[in-house]
C-alpha cells in the first residue's frame, strides 16, 4: 500500500510540475493520471509475454479503496457552501433552476450523442456484454 | 466539572483532529444512511454530511477556516485519487480504444452545453455577473474549475461550491433521467455522468458498474481539458 501511495503521489507532483513548467490549462492531477496511465501502457509493452497482472496488484487494491470513497473527498469543498448562504439566498431561484436545468440536458444530450455514435459503425458489442473489470489481452 | 469540560473543548475545537473527525463521522452517517435505503440516489452521503457539517458549524459558532484545518486532510487525498483514476481507465482500455471518436465528440459537445446552458438559464433569471461567471464552469472537477473560474473573472471558492451542488445533483437525478430516456448502453450512461457532474457523478457510477465508473472517470477528465480550453476563448467573445 505504501508503495501505491508514493507511487500515486509522485505521479501527481510530476504533473504539477509539467503542469506549471509549461503552463498548461489543466490541473497537475490530471496530467498526473495521464502520465500513470502511459506508464501502465509502457510496462505491460515491457512485460509483453510473461504472465503476470498488467496492473500491479497493489496499486490495483490501494487505487480501487481510494476510489470507492470518492465523494467522501468532496465533503470539505462542500461545507465551503456556508461562505455563500447570503449571496444564495439572493440568487437562490437563478442558481438552482440553472444547475438542475444545465445537469439534466447535458446529462441526457452526452448519453443521447454517445448511445448514437456507438453504434454507428454497426456491430460494435452492446454494453450488457461486457465483464467486469475486464483487462486487455 | 463543568470549567474542565470546557477547556477540554475550547482545546479540541482549535485542533485539527475535530474538523477530520466530523468529516468522517458525518459521512459515515450519511453512507450508512444511503445503504439503508437500497442506495437511492437520492439519498446522497455527501449532501447529508454537508448539510450536517453546516448546521453544526454553525450551532457551534465555529467559522470554516477553523473546520477547514481538519479537513484539509480529507481534501488532500482528491489530487492522488484524481490519479489513481488511471487505474479504472487502464482496465477498460479495449472499450475505450474501440469507441475513442464517439467519446471525443459527446464529450466535446457535453462541456459545451453543460457551461452555455447553465449560464444562459441564470443570465435569463436574473442572476449577477459575479454569478454567472462563477457558474460557467460547474460540471467540471474542483481544481480546474476554480482555475477556470479565476481566469476569466468569476470566485473560484464560489465555483467549488457550485461544482459540488452540481455533482449532487447530477448523482441524485441521472439514474431517473437515463431510464426515462432509455438509455441502456453503460458507456453512454457512465461518459454522461462523468461530464455533467464530475467527481461526485464517477463517484456513484463506480458502485453501479465498473464500465460506467471507466467512462465517467474518463469523461470526467477529458472535460475538464475541454472546458479549460474553450471557455476562456468562449467567455471573452461572450462578455
Amino acid at each position: 500500500m505504501l508503495g501505491a501511495i508514493t507511487l500515486l503521489l509522485v505521479c501527481q507532483f510530476a504533473g504539477e510540475a509539467v503542469t506549471m513548467a509549461a503552463g498548461l490549462p489543466v490541473p497537475g492531477p490530471v496530467v498526473g493520471m495521464a502520465l500513470l496511465f502511459v506508464g501502465l501502457l509502457i510496462r505491460r509493452r515491457l512485460r509483453a509475454g510473461e504472465s503476470l497482472p498488467d496492473i500491479p496488484e497493489d496499486l490495483e487494491r490501494t487505487a480501487t479503496g481510494l476510489l470507492s470513497h470518492l465523494s467522501l473527498l468532496f465533503v470539505p469543498a462542500g461545507v465551503g457552501v456556508m461562505l455563500y448562504l447570503p449571496l444564495i439566498a439572493e440568487e437562490w431561484l437563478a442558481i438552482s433552476v440553472s444547475l438542475v436545468a444545465s445537469t439534466l440536458l447535458t446529462i441526457a444530450l452526452t448519453a443521447l450523442l454517445m448511445a448514437w455514435l456507438v453504434r454507428i459503425p454497426g456491430s460494435g458489442p452492446s454494453a450488457n456484454e461486457t465483464g467486469c473489470g475486464e483487462t486487455d489481452p | 466539572m463543568t470549567r474542565d469540560l470546557h477547556e477540554i473543548w475550547v482545546y479540541l475545537s482549535a485542533s485539527p483532529l475535530l474538523g477530520l473527525t466530523v468529516t468522517l463521522v458525518a459521512y459515515q452517517a450519511g453512507y450508512w444512511l444511503y445503504r439503508k435505503s437500497g442506495h437511492n440516489p437520492l439519498v446522497n452521503p455527501v449532501l447529508i454530511a454537508v448539510v450536517a457539517l453546516v448546521a453544526l458549524l454553525k450551532l457551534t459558532g465555529t467559522d470554516y477556516l477553523t473546520y477547514f484545518e481538519g479537513a484539509q486532510f480529507v481534501h488532500f487525498l482528491l489530487g492522488p485519487a484524481t490519479v489513481a483514476l488511471a487505474i479504472p481507465l487502464f482496465q477498460q482500455l479495449q472499450q475505450l480504444r474501440k469507441s475513442l471518436l464517439a467519446i471525443v465528440i459527446s464529450v466535446t459537445a457535453g462541456s459545451l452545453t453543460a457551461a452555455v446552458s447553465a449560464v444562459a438559464v441564470a443570465w435569463a433569471l436574473g442572476a449577477s455577473r459575479e454569478t454567472l461567471l462563477s457558474l460557467a464552469p460547474k460540471s467540471v472537477t474542483t481544481p480546474i474549475a476554480m482555475g477556470i473560474a479565476e481566469k476569466i473573472g468569476g470566485l473560484p471558492s464560489l465555483t467549488a461550491v457550485l461544482v459540488i451542488l452540481t455533482g449532487m445533483t447530477g448523482a441524485m437525478f441521472t439514474t431517473y433521467m437515463l431510464n426515462l430516456l432509455g438509455v441502456k448502453d453503460w458507456r453512454a450512461r457512465g461518459l454522461a455522468i462523468g461530464v455533467a457532474s464530475h467527481g461526485i457523478g464517477t463517484a456513484r457510477a463506480i458502485l453501479v458498474h465498473p464500465l460506467a465508473g471507466a467512462f465517467a472517470g474518463l469523461a470526467m477528465g477529458l472535460n475538464g481539458i475541454a472546458t479549460a480550453l474553450l471557455l476562456p476563448l468562449l467567455a471573452t467573445w461572450i462578455f
